[in-house]
């Protein structure tokens, strides 16, 4: 299989559907209507609408994606400790769901968490009190841990069941604790995941215009939304694409992190 | 006590995975069109589902756009791969930063370059813009699960294949084809199931007069979604479920039958 050129068809793909397409982002955030080189676009992320939009957008996804660290590291750690013989049933119990489309899904929220809803008769029954957080913030919230706690979980779990028992067996026969094996082998070893986990996380909940719209009422304004609307409502691509230019700075934050942790190219994710 | 703890909270977390797709389940039934209130318990939304032809186009749209993304973007991902893995350390360097672009990107943005891309050089949105884009990020998926099993192949395997008299082709079907298939298959599968559950991307590359299920079923959330939509969805989610439960249990103990002999 020593042929280089089978990648050839995958290199012009990637230049024609994801260099070329970026530059014109690039181009139309760059210039104004008439063509001409502006940062206007760049600099129209100070207007106080956006800005609160951003910090807004900054806050929920920062938000949802420590819950989803939070939720998935403990289990990713039970399923390791389950020791499936087959990796892929895991990985196969949290992709399944994406076969029921994903607006539907998050809409099925909408009657969960309804102040008369299931969630609320369940919490009563046991004389707890109800929660009444449709079309708040927090909803949002649920939303996007709900929609993107798997994509927490794979990268983690993947990297946890590569840690051999031998390794920890090692740190306990040296005189570590649990305690102490798992904060010094065990967590720094999984790094790699949590960080690819994070940034699998962190990037489409700081840019989703759909969540916040199917589970905000509308009254949610992320720059999601901002940049969506741009593009469907007032038609103004230099603007959307200036934007969207901003947004991007985030993202290639998370990108050098991933690239830091993802030497070989691998990716934790799959 | 812990290992009561641990069943706990792994079922809490299965729960809220699935609590949804039960609740669509259950509304499927649901006499009345509205989602927070049972009036008894009717089919009628499925006979609604199967003589909408909205609802049958869009299925159609989606399933063929998931089936020929998934096709295409595994042979050029996995043809990809092995001329990947022979390239040297700088060029696979950068192949696969671009790759990563895709995975890594805002889907959003990604959409929106891509919608940008199709209007400049005067490709009108439609079905053909729609499949262009899901190849495109479909691949990195195929990537990432065939490309480690490049990397377990022995190339000397493939070379003695060839000393042996087969022909390359031959050589790659019978000697390689073998060890990376369950990465390939993944890789598919993955494809397939991203495509399929698009909706951001399909949202800005799709053109009037198109439509996924995903666009579909955004356009309505307006006016209030059509209980025909959870029928479909409830239908498609049960398909794929009895496939892969057929699929999975004979093999499976197949090989335990193999093992304890």
């Amino acid at each position: 299989m020593g042929k280089k050129s089978l990648a050839a068809p995958y290199i012009v793909w990637m230049a024609g559907f994801i260099v070329i397409p970026l530059l014109f982002v690039f181009y139309y955030g760059l210039t104004d209507k008439s063509g001409a080189f502006t940062l206007e676009n760049l600099a129209a992320i100070a207007s106080p609408e956006k800005v609160s939009a951003l910090l807004r957008s900054l806050k929920l996804s920062v938000l949802s994606t420590a819950i989803c660290l939070l939720l998935a590291y403990p289990l990713a750690m039970i399923l390791k400790g389950l020791h499936v013989k087959k990796g892929s049933f895991v990985v196969f119990l949290f992709i399944l769901p994406m076969w029921m489309n994903f607006l539907l899904r998050t809409m099925a929220w909408q009657t969960l968490l309804d102040r008369n809803g299931v969630i609320n008769n369940v919490l009563a029954f046991f004389h707890l009190p109800g929660i009444n957080i449709i079309n708040t913030q927090a909803a949002i919230v649920f939303g996007m841990v709900y929609n993107f706690l798997p994509f927490m979980v794979l990268p983690i779990y993947n990297v946890l069941i590569k840690i051999g028992d031998d390794t920890v067996e090692a740190a306990r026969d040296l005189g570590a604790d649990g305690v102490q094996t798992f904060f010094r082998v065990i967590f720094p070893l999984s790094m790699p995941g949590i960080v690819s986990g994070i940034t699998m996380v962190f990037v489409p909940a700081l840019t989703t215009f759909v969540i916040s719209d199917l589970l905000g009422g509308g009254m949610v304004l992320l720059i999601g939304n901002v940049i969506e609307q741009e593009f469907t409502f007032t038609a103004n691509w230099n603007l959307g694409s200036g934007l969207s230019l901003v947004l991007m700075v985030f993202i290639l934050i998370s990108m050098v992190l991933f690239a830091k942790y993802d030497k070989d190219g691998e990716g934790a994710a799959v | 006590m812990i290992k009561f703890i641990k069943r706990f909270y792994l079922v809490i977390m299965f729960v809220f995975l699935y609590a949804p797709i039960a609740a669509l389940m259950v509304l499927s039934f649901n006499s009345s069109k509205y989602m927070s209130r049972w009036d008894g318990f009717s089919l009628k939304w499925y006979e609604a589902m199967f003589s909408s032809e909205l609802i049958m186009s869009a299925l159609k749209t989606t399933l063929i756009i998931a089936l020929l993304s998934a096709v295409i973007s595994t042979i050029i991902g996995t043809a990809a791969c092995i001329g990947i893995s022979r390239m040297k350390r700088k060029p696979r360097a950068i192949v696969m930063g671009l790759n990563n672009i895709p995975m890594v990107n805002a889907e959003i943005v990604t959409g929106i370059s891509l919608m940008l891309c199709f209007i400049a050089f005067g490709i009108s949105l439609g079905f053909g813009t729609i499949l262009i884009s899901h190849i495109t990020f479909c691949i990195p998926y195929v990537i990432l699960s065939v490309m480690p099993k490049i990397k377990q192949t022995e190339q000397s395997t493939y070379e003695a294949a060839l000393d042996l008299g087969a022909s390359p082709v031959q050589a790659f079907f019978k000697v390689v084809f073998p060890d990376i298939r369950p990465g390939v298959l993944s890789g598919f599968l993955m494809a397939f199931t991203m495509s399929l559950d698009d909706f951001i991307i399909t949202h800005f590359t799709k053109g009037a007069g198109v439509n996924t299920l995903s666009t579909l079923i955004y356009s309505e959330v307006r006016k209030g979604i059509k209980p025909s939509l959870y029928a479909l969805s409830t239908i498609m989610f049960l398909a794929v479920l009895i496939l892969l439960v057929i699929a999975n249990l004979p093999k499976g103990k197949n090989r335990e039958l193999v093992k304890e002999n």
